[in-house]
């Protein structure tokens, strides 16, 4: 072949591909959103793992009346001006279908403003503070549950099975943390139980051996903590260190293995106590999901399936909206989706029609289970 | 009383690391006059290779505390120090003569650069130690009783040994007295046959080595870490180091000491939430009375 029959081959490939781009560019772009790195990025992985194999079983079954879905991640370490900024990229220059996030609810609720504004669908998979859908906005929705479902759950469990009449509320100052630890609270008063005292610590600390020592001294015999698990492990790691052998209860924001982790071992994370979805993996309809993911290595533990889910939900609302994006939120509010989580159904506010919460305890092996008392 | 005194350990022990770490700020800034922001990040490198000697020795089959914990320390100590050397010569030397401004820019360069190269290279999720030392002490007053891990106590000795073999090296060798010269006048101490530059690249070892000693007794005490804890501690370091007056050796150590007691007492006693407006306002207050901090000599203008 001579030189110039080579160049000539390079420059029609060269064509071909544009070509292809071309063809590529009529996909159907979604946003996902969440803490990619940082201290947090456990919980972004999740995210992402569970949309990236929604994305993959869609697109092998047809994709959305032919075309086809494509991911695009978006990094917000859930700071909230992160978010706003990672939301205006995806909105403007990746011009997402939809968006699939964020993980914080202090991401999610800025974010959403923006989303709003470019008249698109946001579902979380992982936002449980109730601002979030109680602003009005048609495009917010989740597959979690909420933050004062969640607190009355937890409360009534101090109160009923660990017959706690002391209980130490801790938050970590942020709009997760400290919405899930007042809903807390506010169930914990309504029952008659004042909580001894109520104090926040700070995120990103790794010391807080002097609120441990307050909270020693306040006799409490639960310490309920709202907040991430990398400040939940070294809360509870020093609780136990300075001797304290109350309980100790936290939400679906320790929901990962990383837990043990930020705890220092599996010995500190002993019988603490956690609210969290019925776990998706026991429903029969993720079974074959289930399959899918643990062939590739990947236990899909936390919020792994709820990604899997929004991502089911956001697409069969694209597909009922036939390629208009404004008609998608209509559409999801007026249907009843199939998941992989169940049949999932919204109210007007974008809130689950059924919540499911209920309570987990962490064992000496760094696992947890349902409790069944 | 009992909860009263938990505290004031609870405060010494989080006050001696921020004083070993508030050294190398304060050498620093003594010697040089700048600031080295990417000090906090050279204790969470610290933090890693403490996880990645262990896992050697482990891998090794070497179990014993003693002989564990000996290692860990030398090693991390010199691979740090190596560490401080090549962010001093890289980042600091070439700019040695320009603007105040140019080294302070390239430091938060270096403390970006180390913090997302540890991210790749290690990854964004936190990891973990296994607990070395187990067992607790606890004193028992009236009703309540005071309690410490053993690791607690072997971060008060070790902390304060440090910082006594500092002072020693700073205050009685040749090596502190050329630190010394070097701080008080460097023109002239190169005059007098001093290598300061050399000094100079010691100073960031030594605060390096320092670091590293904080990063080997919290990451065994806590049991985990991630690539961002160098932030919050060095900010607290750094605030530590400005307290007992910046560029005052004995001066960083007092004022770590004092920072976390301060947040220790505050938080024990009135509340957590506010821990840092306290301890900030308490910087404030001191610096309106003593501009150059507790111990820090006001600096001369010469006209």
């Amino acid at each position: 072949m001579s030189k110039s029959v080579l160049k000539k081959t390079l420059v029609s490939l060269a064509v071909a591909s544009s070509f292809a781009a071309f063809a590529a560019h009529a996909d159907i772009k979604v946003g996902i959103a969440g803490p990619m790195t940082g201290a947090y990025a456990a919980f972004g992985e999740q995210l992402w793992k569970g949309a990236s194999q929604a994305a993959e079983d869609i697109n092998a079954a047809g994709g959305i009346n032919g075309e086809k879905l494509v991911l695009v991640k978006a990094d917000d370490a859930c700071e909230p001006k992160q978010a706003v900024s990672v939301a205006n990229r995806l909105v403007d220059s990746d011009q997402v279908a939809g968006v699939i996030g964020h993980f914080c609810s202090s991401s999610s609720i800025p974010a959403s403003e923006i989303y709003d504004e470019g008249g698109i669908s946001e579902i979380t998979p992982a936002s449980t503070n109730p601002q979030y859908t109680e602003r009005g906005l048609p495009g917010v929705f989740r597959t979690c549950g909420r933050d004062d479902q969640q607190g009355t759950v937890a409360a009534d469990y101090i109160i009923d099975k660990l017959k706690a009449t002391k209980v130490a509320v801790i938050h970590d100052k942020d709009t997760y943390g400290q919405g899930l630890a007042d809903a807390t609270k506010a169930q914990l008063n309504k029952r008659g139980v004042t909580e001894v005292m109520y104090e926040g610590l700070t995120r990103g600390e790794k010391d807080f051996n002097a609120l441990v020592t307050k909270i020693r001294a306040s006799g409490a015999e639960v310490v309920y903590f709202g907040g991430l698990h990398a400040e939940a492990g070294a809360l509870v790691h020093q609780l136990r260190d300075q001797g304290f052998t109350g309980g100790f209860m936290s939400g679906d924001g320790i929901t990962s293995e990383e837990f043990v982790t930020a705890a220092g071992g599996p010995k500190y994370v002993d019988g603490v106590y956690m609210t969290f979805g019925a776990d998706p993996r026991n429903n029969t309809a993720s079974a074959d999901v289930i399959a899918k993911f643990r062939a590739a290595g990947y236990e899909p533990e936390g919020y792994t399936l709820y990604s899997y889910a929004a991502l089911q939900v956001l697409a069969a609302g694209l597909k009922g909206a036939n390629g208009d994006k404004t008609k998608v939120a209509e559409w999801i509010h007026g249907n009843t989706v199939p998941t992989v989580m169940g049949d999932k159904q919204y109210d007007a506010k974008g809130d689950l029609t059924v919540s499911d919460y209920v309570m987990y305890e962490w064992h000496a092996d760094g696992k947890y289970t349902e409790t069944t008392n | 009383m009992d909860i009263v005194l938990q505290q004031l350990v609870n405060g010494l022990t989080l006050g001696s690391v921020y004083g070993l770490i508030a050294v190398g700020y304060t050498m620093v800034y003594g010697i040089i006059g700048m600031i080295n922001f990417a000090h906090g990040d050279v204790y969470m490198v610290s933090a890693y290779i403490t996880a990645i000697v262990l896992a050697l020795l482990s891998f090794f089959g070497i179990h014993s505390f003693p002989v564990v914990i000996l290692f860990t320390l030398l090693l991390t100590i010199i691979i740090t120090g190596v560490y401080g050397w090549t962010i001093e010569r890289v980042a600091y030397r070439p700019l040695r003569n320009s603007t105040r401004l140019a080294p302070l820019i390239s430091a938060i360069g270096m403390s970006l650069i180390l913090q997302n190269y540890v991210q790749i290279a290690q990854g964004a999720r936190s990891q973990g130690v296994p607990t070395l030392l187990d067992g607790t002490l606890r004193m028992h007053i009236g009703d309540g009783y005071v309690q410490l891990t053993y690791m607690k106590v072997f971060i008060l000795v070790a902390a304060f040994s440090g910082m006594g073999i500092l002072t020693y090296i700073i205050q009685k060798t040749t090596l502190g007295r050329m630190c010394r010269a070097t701080q008080q006048d460097r023109k002239m101490a190169s005059i007098l046959g001093i290598n300061t530059d050399r000094i100079i690249s010691y100073v960031f070892v030594i605060g390096a080595a320092m670091a590293a000693l904080a990063g080997v007794l919290i990451t065994l005490d806590y049991g985990s870490f991630d690539f961002f804890v160098g932030f919050v501690i060095g900010v607290k370091a750094f605030t530590a180091a400005v307290l007992g007056g910046i560029g005052s050796l004995p001066g960083a150590m007092l004022g770590g000491v004092i920072l976390g007691l301060a947040e220790s007492l505050f938080s024990g006693l009135v509340n957590t939430d506010y821990k840092d407006v306290f301890a900030f306002g308490l910087l404030v207050t001191i610096l309106i009375f003593r501009p150059s901090g507790l111990l820090g000599k006001p600096a001369v203008e010469k006209v």
